[in-house]
């Protein structure tokens, strides 16, 4: 069934290419083209090899793209490696048995002949048994418009029973038939109806592209369908901006969350924050190569292994950071500060003594990588977990200061320390516990950060203006300001970014915080009332 | 018009001022005056790396004047020096004329390299050395009167400060950072050439720019302490104490605070300035958030609110660094500094001049209540938050 399929394919291709060429359909006659080592014997090659209509000229070209064919001048022989490295003689397919022949070359390649290989591939796979090829196939005669596959298309269509490929083919065929010499104004007109529904930008280039003397009736359908696709690209390129953004937002208020607890509870500016994050980071790495070392088929579970585990260790450093260091120092925020910087100095240094100053490698999750298509943009699975991750995270916290003991304390502390001491609530049990709870979850953040960021010893640095940022933004002492500051900044920075670049929109930022920190010195949901001025 | 300044100082800032004097003179004698194979030779490398030290010590010297005495703790404190250091490289790099290594004779190499038309205009003016100490001081001065002019106006105190100044400094960093600033991105500018005709590596200009930095580091301090002796200086640290409470008494907190800043400022860009020439390069990294903070450092350790401290703390500190981090304790050295960090604030938190003055002065007033004097002594004011 599948040699009949491929003899099929073969068959229409070799139809397909009119000319002397598509008459040489004899594959051993083909394969001589790629014994004199000429680019442009080479390319007749191809065109040759593929229009033979044997069974294995998609192995032959794969070969040939792949740098395994390899020719023999004086016998005028090729042969191809397979993927278990064997010699095959490609004229009749069978494995090289005896000594291997003396001087074998290499056919060499160059950009044009490349393309002519991905062109005749995209021929050669349109009839694929595997749906996703022929659609990868399709893509490729999209982008190559080779006028010679139009019959191949033709007869693919007829056939295609899946939707998605269907779509793909009609689409492919469209370009090529924009781009025919021979097609009538009344189908490129068509053609371009069709490709408008497409959208895209590799769609608006194949419409631009368009040849001066085209008539006019295909050229204004051709630039009417630009203008509209392109208003089109315009809204895309904004959903794009804000997917970005959230992610980016997501991010920040990973990294953030943290520090609006241990700022707002014990007004302390924790700048080792950064390291907690860092520390959880290299939790992760350390869970994965353990798993690699005992048990990879763990693997896929890294990660939930590595949150809790994150977790608890970064928390517990924060618990001893608070009573070795921090709690001596309460009402001295500016000397807490400096004493926590250069704790962030030396956990920085530990790292890196301990794993050494280069970047750790922490792989994705088989469920964590790859990507999926909505309509134009791009959505990559790391991403999307990180953000569900952050607004679980979110809630949880949300949950745990509304409806367990310890929140209910925090807030008090937060709104009044004293009058929550008299009350008789343990403010030093509570600071501990508030530092324990900020730097775990800035543990977990570095699980996040582990899979989009390098980790190394600066993993930390790089977060902590950002962190700052959006907390003194956001308000302290409310953790829906920090989400609000987060996802403000991240999507502001990432509408920015078309325009002025990267830095500039950063500096942008960070000069609008600048300005908007004079008109709410306490950021946008500030607690309001005495206690704050204290 | 200088002995009502000089009647303010007393037997410590003598002390001070003498030892200083005297390592402005002695360290140059030495140099010059033995020849390099005697023992008492000090190696010109040596007089530069003082230099630099008695540089970081005015850095550390106007952060102590706002943290000290008004309580602004700045972490971007090394964006007014790098802006400094910059107007002076800018000086520098135009200096050099044809003899760059595309021997333009207006574009600095790097603007040649990246293909600039022309000179930008704020590039300007700058071949003129009275210009570009009058921009060594304008600069940052301007940057921390806009600055602080929003910032205090609106009353921003406390860590909000301390972090949207370090939010101005990572700014700076980023853009400094860019090509297309004109600043020499990446690479900042070095490869100097002249300094008012003389050339920037000669034995000769190292140490007159070693002795321009102490006269430079003297004149601050006497600023310095004219400023926090007065009466001024007074209502300076009731800020810091009670900045409401000196509000209501009728002061204008923001307008004194907004005066000192840019003061501190423009301190801080002439150090940057002093520093320059004498390491040979100014490059962004300097506007880094972690080099702001490590000068707080130096100020912390030496005792804020102590004038002398300042400068003590800075010294030390650096000459700590230099040691080391020039041999195989290397990697340690962010150990020790941020172990430093860490016991300060903790164990030490007047720092080594603030101890030991309150040491004396505990010791004194013993010795008096021995003598059955009974002299009240002054309490000596304490910084506060």
């Amino acid at each position: 069934m599948c040699l009949l399929r491929a003899c099929l394919v073969a068959m229409i291709f070799g139809l397909a290419l009119a000319g002397p060429a598509a008459h040489a359909a004899d594959l051993t006659e083909a394969l001589a083209r790629f014994t004199t080592d000429d680019f442009s014997d080479t390319d007749a090659g191809i065109s040759e090899v593929a229009a033979s209509g044997d069974p294995r000229s998609a192995t032959i070209i794969e070969a040939l793209q792949a740098g395994r064919l390899l020719f023999n001048a004086e016998q005028k022989k090729v042969f191809y490696t397979d993927a278990s490295g064997k010699l095959i003689d490609a004229a009749i397919g069978q494995a090289v048995t005896g000594d291997r022949p003396a001087d074998l070359e290499k056919v060499r390649l160059n950009n044009r002949l490349r393309r002519a290989i991905d062109a005749a591939l995209g021929g050669l796979t349109l009839l694929a048994p595997d749906p996703a090829r022929r659609y990868d196939a399709a893509q490729a005669v999209f982008k190559s418009r080779e006028a010679t596959a139009l019959p191949l298309l033709d007869a693919a269509l007829a056939k295609e029973t899946d939707q998605r490929v269907k779509k793909a083919l009609t689409e492919a065929r469209a370009a090529v038939v924009l781009y025919a010499d021979d097609a009538s104004e009344a189908d490129k007109v068509a053609a371009i109806a069709v490709l408008r529904a497409r959208g895209g930008q590799e769609t608006v280039a194949a419409l631009s592209g368009l040849p001066v003397d085209a008539p006019a009736a295909v050229s204004g359908a051709a630039r009417e369908a630009v203008t509209a696709m392109q208003s089109q690209l315009a809204a895309w390129t904004a959903v794009q901006n804000a997917w970005y953004g959230i992610s980016l937002g997501s991010v920040l208020l990973l990294a953030a969350i943290g520090l609006a607890i241990t700022f707002g509870v014990m007004g302390v500016i924790n700048m080792a924050h950064g390291e907690m994050v860092m520390l959880g980071a290299y939790v992760t790495f350390a869970v994965q190569e353990l798993i690699r070392q005992y048990n990879p088929g763990l693997f896929d579970y890294s990660l939930l292994i590595a949150v809790p585990l994150a977790f608890l260790v970064a928390g517990l450093v924060g618990i001893l950071v608070e009573q070795g260091i921090i709690r001596f120092l309460y009402g001295r925020p500016l000397e807490t500060l400096l004493a926590t910087w250069g704790l962030s100095l030396v956990m920085q240094q530990a790292v890196r003594t301990a794993f050494g100053p280069t970047n750790k490698e922490v792989g994705n999750p088989s469920w964590m990588s790859g990507a999926f298509e909505i309509g134009q943009i791009t959505i990559t699975y790391n991403r999307l977990w990180i953000v569900c991750f952050t607004l679980a995270v979110f809630v949880a916290l949300l949950g745990l200061l509304r409806f367990t003991r310890l929140g209910l304390e925090m807030r008090a502390v937060t709104q009044n320390r004293a009058m929550a001491a008299s009350m008789g609530i343990r403010t030093s049990r509570v600071d501990a516990l508030t530092f324990g709870l900020g730097s775990g979850i800035a543990g977990i953040a570095g699980v996040a950060l582990s899979q989009i960021d390098n980790v190394s010893p600066n993993l930390g640095q790089g977060y902590i203006i950002d962190s700052f940022m959006v907390v003194v933004f956001g308000g302290v002492g409310n953790l829906w300001g920090t989400l609000v500051g987060a996802f403000t900044l991240g999507i502001a920075n990432k509408f920015l970014e078309p325009y002025a670049g990267a830095v500039l929109a950063k500096i942008a930022i960070l000069v609008l915080i600048i300005l908007f920190i004079q008109k709410r010195p306490r950021g946008l949901f500030a607690l309001k009332g005495r206690a704050v001025e204290a | 018009m200088m002995s009502p300044l000089l009647r303010t100082l007393d037997r410590g800032a003598w002390i001070f001022l003498g030892v200083l004097g005297a390592i402005a003179v002695l360290v140059p004698f030495f140099n010059l005056v033995f020849p390099p194979d005697s023992a008492l030779h000090v190696p010109t490398y040596l007089v530069a790396l003082f230099g630099k030290y008695i540089c970081y010590a005015l850095l550390a010297l106007s952060i102590d004047l706002i943290w000290g005495y008004v309580g602004i703790l700045s972490l971007g404190h090394g964006a007014f020096f790098a802006l400094g250091g910059y107007a002076m490289g800018m000086y520098l790099m135009r200096q050099i004329g044809t003899r760059g290594v595309y021997a333009h004779p207006e574009l600095p190499d790097f603007m040649v390299f990246l293909n600039w038309p022309e000179l930008p205009v704020f590039w300007y003016g700058f071949q003129h050395f009275p210009y570009a100490l009058l921009m060594v001081v304008l600069v940052p001065g301007a940057l921390a009167f806009v600055f602080g002019w929003f910032a205090f106006r609106s009353r921003v105190t406390g860590v909000y400060l301390s972090i949207i100044t370090q939010a101005l400094t990572y700014a700076l960093l980023l853009g400094f950072f860019r090509n297309n600033f004109g600043f020499g991105g990446n690479n900042g500018l070095t490869d100097f050439k002249d300094i008012l005709g003389f050339n920037v590596q000669a034995q000769g200009t190292r140490v007159a720019l070693f002795m321009v930095s102490c006269v430079a580091l003297i004149i601050g301090f006497l600023i310095c302490r004219a400023l926090v002796t007065s009466k001024f200086g007074k209502v300076l640290v009731a800020i810091r104490d009670a900045e409401a409470r000196t509000r209501f008494l009728g002061y204008r907190a923001e307008s004194y605070k907004l005066f000192v800043f840019t003061l501190s400022a423009c301190m801080a860009g002439v150090a940057g300035a002093l520093y320059v020439p004498q390491v040979g390069i100014i490059n962004p990294s300097e506007f880094s958030p972690a080099n702001s903070i490590e000068a707080v450092i130096w100020v912390a350790v030496g005792g804020r609110g102590t004038l002398t401290g300042a400068v003590i703390g800075a010294i030390l500190v650096n000459y700590g660094k230099t040691t080391f981090t020039s041999g195989v304790l290397a990697p340690y050295w962010l150990f020790v500094l941020g172990g430093l960090f860490i016991a300060v604030t903790l164990l030490l938190p007047k720092g080594i001049v603030g101890t030991w003055q309150e040491w004396s002065e505990r010791r004194r007033q013993r010795a008096a209540a021995d003598n059955g004097s009974a002299a009240p002594a002054e309490p000596a004011p304490r910084p506060a938050e």
